[in-house]
């Protein structure tokens, strides 16, 4: 029988605030154990909460940015478990009114277009972090991650392969990057995803038993659990035998996922209003106050490459990876006019130079308006295509401007006649036997005359001007 | 009987209680007693009226995004029944 | 003979300090010679701060002697053991908190501090303030101090029975249901809940959130005045904290009320009522009348399920915010606990006394899978209709009133066996919690066993004034402040 994957997913995204959520702790990774808390994120009795407003902000944006309807009046609830990185006993999240509702984004599989929906978007607390000890029978908890901002975002029950999980996830970060409400990484866990996963007969309406996946901590990972998810599903179902809901916990050392069951006990979370805090009520005016400030997003940003620099979808998707890449590019083109030019130089060299170094766009020692300098000496014919590329790498070790490093190193293009006459001469001269061949019909030598030009001149030499002298001077006897 | 014995095992699991066989009983006694009194509610009419969370109907308290001085590791470990190395010391937990 | 600084009120004492016929340090002394003579009757205290307030006395001397001095700068106060203090245990009645120093001040504390009072120390309650007879503590049984054999009220028992004793000049308490304003009539002082977000709940360890209010315990009405506007005020450290100018309320203090409308609820005057209360209530009504108020008999509808709703709300709240005593952070931890599981269910069920434990387990249930919307939500919903009931009567009144309890302190176990029997002790002072409105209560008169009874007033929203101008002009004339418990 044909079966179809049915996948919906849970991503929890922490957001880029300064400080926490309900206290003004700092929400920096990787500090000493317990050196970002305070009695408030500690839970100690008497404490309250009072909202971040940047985390509103940044979940309108999010909202926005993945076409949701912005509720007028969010509120938060709390949503009670016991475990101990959780220290209030229960975690402050949101219930039946979140801050976002019914959205979607598009993503594209093997060139097809496809619409994700998004159920809601809501904020809530980060938990603590807990370290086994794998000797003796203790756990240590550390609240710093306590309180950081989170927000949930949940897809609908959209997702029918493993790549088109992907494709979502990726488009996700890649929104919640080019907003810079999220940094993104996913080994420091600013990016986590849990999948539900059913199968059911092609063709079928109802939906199979889903289990629950978590443990992925890459997008190579959630491929991966999910696609020997859906081959463990059909072999229980073919074997005669159920899927049973439950949670699974992927295991990437052996690629394979494994139950929880038995570890976990009924939810019953007894979710009810936050007493503590008041509603958040966001009006039209908040909105497009926010809405004013989202940038251009990757989906659009890349039709716009294509279309208004000319440059191929492929070069756009690869420019536009980005938000700090795209106003490199940007503003490259800016200063030289030559979008493919530009595009060549950045795709290759610049990124070259920065993936061997895993160096961010950021980071680059070579500034755009250095690379647009460069490519304008080319343009100018100050420099040849090939001593550019020295040129780029002195740039990128030294960080000094195209002109400086041309200057000190004498790299200018040798445009006078004469020396390159000169030159031609004694290369002739050097060469009789080849210089009779050519005359004698043998064509093809006229490249190994050029090339020894060129070395000769350190390859400094105008090619085009070598190219028209050599010829006069070879037809002249 | 509005809540069993067992109900009251299953909620005392919830709240991380236990208690003993007899406790049980007179839990189970007591909660029924109390929860037949509320029964009363059901007498009031409160289709269409919106519940109240607060006494005071208040919107959007914010507090700026700003970091302010933790506390020391120590002096927010130090009403620990157990610390070690900064950290709170508990028995195992097993994922 | 002079009368012993600790007999003073806070404006009387004040107005010594101010003149120099007394020092801090001497009314420190004075207080902690009292708390030494008659708190091993009254057990008010759970902790005693003698060294630190010695030292807040002197500096206290320094500032009035430099002209720096303010209304409280000087006054011994006492602090309900519910209200965090830097370096201070803070136990609130229970034994899960037995060993607990909180890293930081309260709100209110720090306030009381700014302004230079004494806190002399921290005083008994009913264990997380879930009870109205003070029996509940883990740390004894508070005593009230005009019978011994008597319950002083709850929860915050120890700051009313420490006021009445004279081992303090006032003091502070929580009111979640009528915390303050029942021990206060119970023991012949006075005692206010102000509107919910009147006064900062930062560091008040939580009952339940949504009810949870600070007030005070003072030997008179001018004290309350005073002591609140010390204590009240926007606080962002609390998003339910209203930004609202606080008056100066002892400008309320004497003002005539001629012409105000007193509200006499005819649902809170039923039968079960203690005859000797009805008349001293009554009797109120008619110093009222005779300062030219009129009486206006209205209505609250909904009162009869006021106790139903409350011990659905309090209670679930209530189970979640406990959720954070789980032997982890900080607290009792059972030395019982192998595994995780077993930590937790110890720690808790050895850390918490009975009625917290009942508590947890009502407030659990209904917030329960299949029950939320059958108590929690209806319950919620009927607190609606009864602050309706209230915004409505308070069209027709400016202050309603009624008694604070239903009978004067009843004896020490008599009803610990039932605890619908308790909770029917806060039949008249949920509401006010249930609609965030201010109350206070104030002495009225004495039964035939000489024990006080209290009268409440109560007022719409921020309206403290209203209830301290009316509270006023009924202890100026009603007459019965002369007698003191004999201790």
């Amino acid at each position: 029988m044909e079966y179809e994957t049915v996948i919906g997913l849970e991503v929890h995204a922490q957001l880029l605030t300064d400080s926490k959520i309900f206290c003004g702790c700092s929400t920096k990774f990787g500090a000493t154990p317990n050196s970002h808390t305070c009695q408030i994120c500690l839970g100690m009795p008497g404490v309250l909460p009072v909202l971040n407003r940047k985390v509103v902000e940044f979940t309108i944006k999010m909202g926005l940015a993945t076409h949701c309807r912005i509720n007028p009046e969010d509120v938060f609830a709390r949503k009670n478990y016991f475990y101990p990185d959780l220290p209030k006993g229960y975690q402050i999240s949101q219930f039946d009114r979140p801050l976002a509702e019914d959205g979607w984004v598009d993503v594209e599989i093997d060139g097809n277009k496809k619409r994700i929906g998004i159920i809601r978007i809501h904020m809530e607390e980060d938990a603590g972090k807990l370290v086994h000890d794998e000797a003796g029978p203790f756990s240590y908890v550390d609240f710093n991650r306590t309180g950081v901002p989170l927000i949930e975002i949940v897809s609908r029950p959209d997702i029918r392969s493993p790549e088109e999980a992907s494709a979502y996830l990726r488009r996700l970060h890649e929104i919640l990057v080019y907003l810079e409400i999220c940094d993104g990484n996913m080994e420091e866990g600013s990016f986590r995803c849990d999948a539900n996963v059913s199968i059911r007969p092609e063709g079928a309406d109802e939906f199979g038993t889903r289990t629950e996946l978590k443990n992925m901590n890459s997008f190579r990972n959630v491929q991966r659990a999910l696609e020997y998810e859906v081959k463990r599903q059909q072999y229980v179902i073919e074997g005669g035998g159920k899927v049973i809901q439950e949670t699974r916990l992927w295991d990437d050392a052996q690629g394979t996922t494994h139950s929880m069951r038995g570890k976990e006990e009924a939810h019953d979370y007894r979710y009810f209003p936050d007493p503590d805090l008041v509603p958040v009520a966001i009006d039209e005016a908040w909105i497009e106050q926010i809405r004013a400030t989202l940038p251009e997003l990757p989906v659009e940003k890349r039709e716009r490459f294509a279309r208004e620099y000319g440059i191929p979808p492929y070069d756009a998707g690869v420019l536009t990876t980005t938000r700090a890449l795209a106003e490199f590019y940007e503003e490259t083109v800016r200063l030289t006019g030559k979008p493919k030019i530009a595009s060549n130089w950045v795709m290759g060299d610049v990124l070259r130079y920065l993936n061997e170094e895993k160096r961010d766009i950021q980071d680059s020692p070579v500034t755009p308006s250095a690379l647009a300098g460069m490519i304008n000496l080319i343009e100018k014919g100050t420099i040849s295509g090939k001593i550019a590329k020295e040129v780029f790498e002195e740039m990128y070790r030294s960080g000094k401007g195209p002109e400086e490093i041309i200057r000190e190193k004498g790299l200018v293009q040798i445009t006078d006649e004469d020396a390159l006459k000169k030159a031609i001469e004694q290369v002739l001269a050097a060469n009789p036997a080849e210089v009779e061949q050519y005359r004698a019909g043998k064509q093809k030598l006229f490249g190994f005359f050029v090339g020894q030009v060129m070395k000769a001149t350190g390859g400094k030499a105008n090619p085009a001007l070598v190219n028209e002298l050599l010829k006069k001077t070879l037809s002249s006897p | 009987m509005k809540i069993t014995k067992a109900e009251v095992e299953y909620v005392a699991g919830l709240a991380r209680l236990e208690f003993s066989e007899e406790g049980k009983e007179m839990f189970a006694t007591q909660l029924n007693s109390i929860l037949s009194y509320m029964d009363m509610l059901n007498r009031v009419d409160t289709s269409g009226v919106e519940p109240e969370t607060h006494a005071i109907s208040l919107k959007n308290a914010f507090r700026e995004d700003g970091v302010w001085k933790s506390l020391d590791p120590e002096e927010a470990t130090k009403n620990a029944p157990e610390e070690r190395g900064n950290c709170f010391r508990v028995p195992k937990v097993i994922e | 003979m002079a009368m012993e600084p600790y007999r003073l009120t806070i404006h009387e004492l004040q107005e010594k300090l101010r003149q120099g016929e007394l020092t801090a340090a001497d009314a420190a002394d004075s207080i902690f010679g009292r708390i030494a003579a008659v708190d091993e009757r009254t057990k008010s205290f759970i902790t005693v701060m003698r060294e630190t307030a010695m030292v807040e006395a002197r500096k206290a001397d320094e500032a009035i002697r430099s002209g720096k001095g303010g209304p409280l700068t000087g006054i011994p106060l006492a602090i309900k053991d519910i209200l965090c203090t830097k370096g201070v245990r803070t136990t609130c009645g229970s034994r899960i908190l037995q060993n607990f120093i909180p890293p930081y001040d309260a709100t209110v504390v720090r306030k009381l501090k700014d302004q230079g009072a004494v806190i002399v120390g921290k005083t008994n309650m009913d264990e997380f303030a879930m009870g109205s007879s003070t029996e509940t503590s883990y740390y004894g049984i508070t005593k009230n101090p005009w019978d011994l054999e008597r319950i002083p009220g709850g929860s915050s028992g120890g700051s009313a029975a420490a006021v009445a004793a004279d081992e303090c000049m006032a003091s502070l308490g929580s009111d979640t249901g009528g915390s303050i304003r029942q021990p206060a009539a119970l023991c012949g002082i006075v005692g206010m809940k102000p509107t919910y977000g009147r006064v900062s709940r930062y560091g008040l360890i939580a009952f339940a959130s949504s009810l949870d209010q600070i007030g005070p315990f003072t030997k008179d009405v001018e004290d309350c005045a005073l002591l609140l506007s010390a204590i009240a005020g926007y606080d962002p450290m609390e998003s339910t904290s209203v930004p609202i100018e606080v008056p100066d309320y002892r400008s309320f203090v004497g003002k005539d009320i001629r012409g105000w409308k007193i509200g006499v609820p005819r649902e809170y005057f039923i039968e079960g009522i203690d005859p000797e209360v009805l008349a001293a209530v009554e009797k109120s009504i008619g110093v009222l009348e005779s300062l030219g108020a009129e009486r206006v008999d209205i209505t609250l509808p909904h009162t009869e399920y006021c106790l139903a709703v409350y011990y659905i709300i309090a209670p679930a709240e209530a189970s979640s915010n406990l959720a954070r005593y789980d032997g982890v952070k900080y607290g009792y931890r059972s030395p019982e606990a192998g595994d995780l599981i077993e930590m937790y269910r110890k720690s808790r069920s050895e850390g918490f006394g009975a009625e917290v434990k009942r508590r947890i387990m009502l407030g659990t249930y209904v917030l329960s899978s299949g029950y939320y919307d059958a108590y929690y939500k209806k319950a919620s919903q009927v607190r609606t209709l009864i602050k309706r009931d209230f915004e409505e009567a308070f069209r027709r009144c400016d202050v309603i009133l009624t008694p604070t309890s239903p009978t004067p302190a009843f004896r020490i176990g008599e009803k610990t066996d039932d605890p619908l029997q308790m909770y029917l002790s806060d039949i008249f002072t949920i509401s006010a919690n249930l609609a965030g409105i201010p109350g206070i209560s104030l002495p009225c008169g004495f039964s035939g066993d000489g024990l006080p009874i209290g009268v409440q007033l109560l007022a719409w929203h921020f309206q403290e004034g209203k209830l301290i101008q009316a509270a006023s002009a009924l202890e100026r004339n009603a007459e019965i402040k002369k007698r003191r418990p004999a201790l």
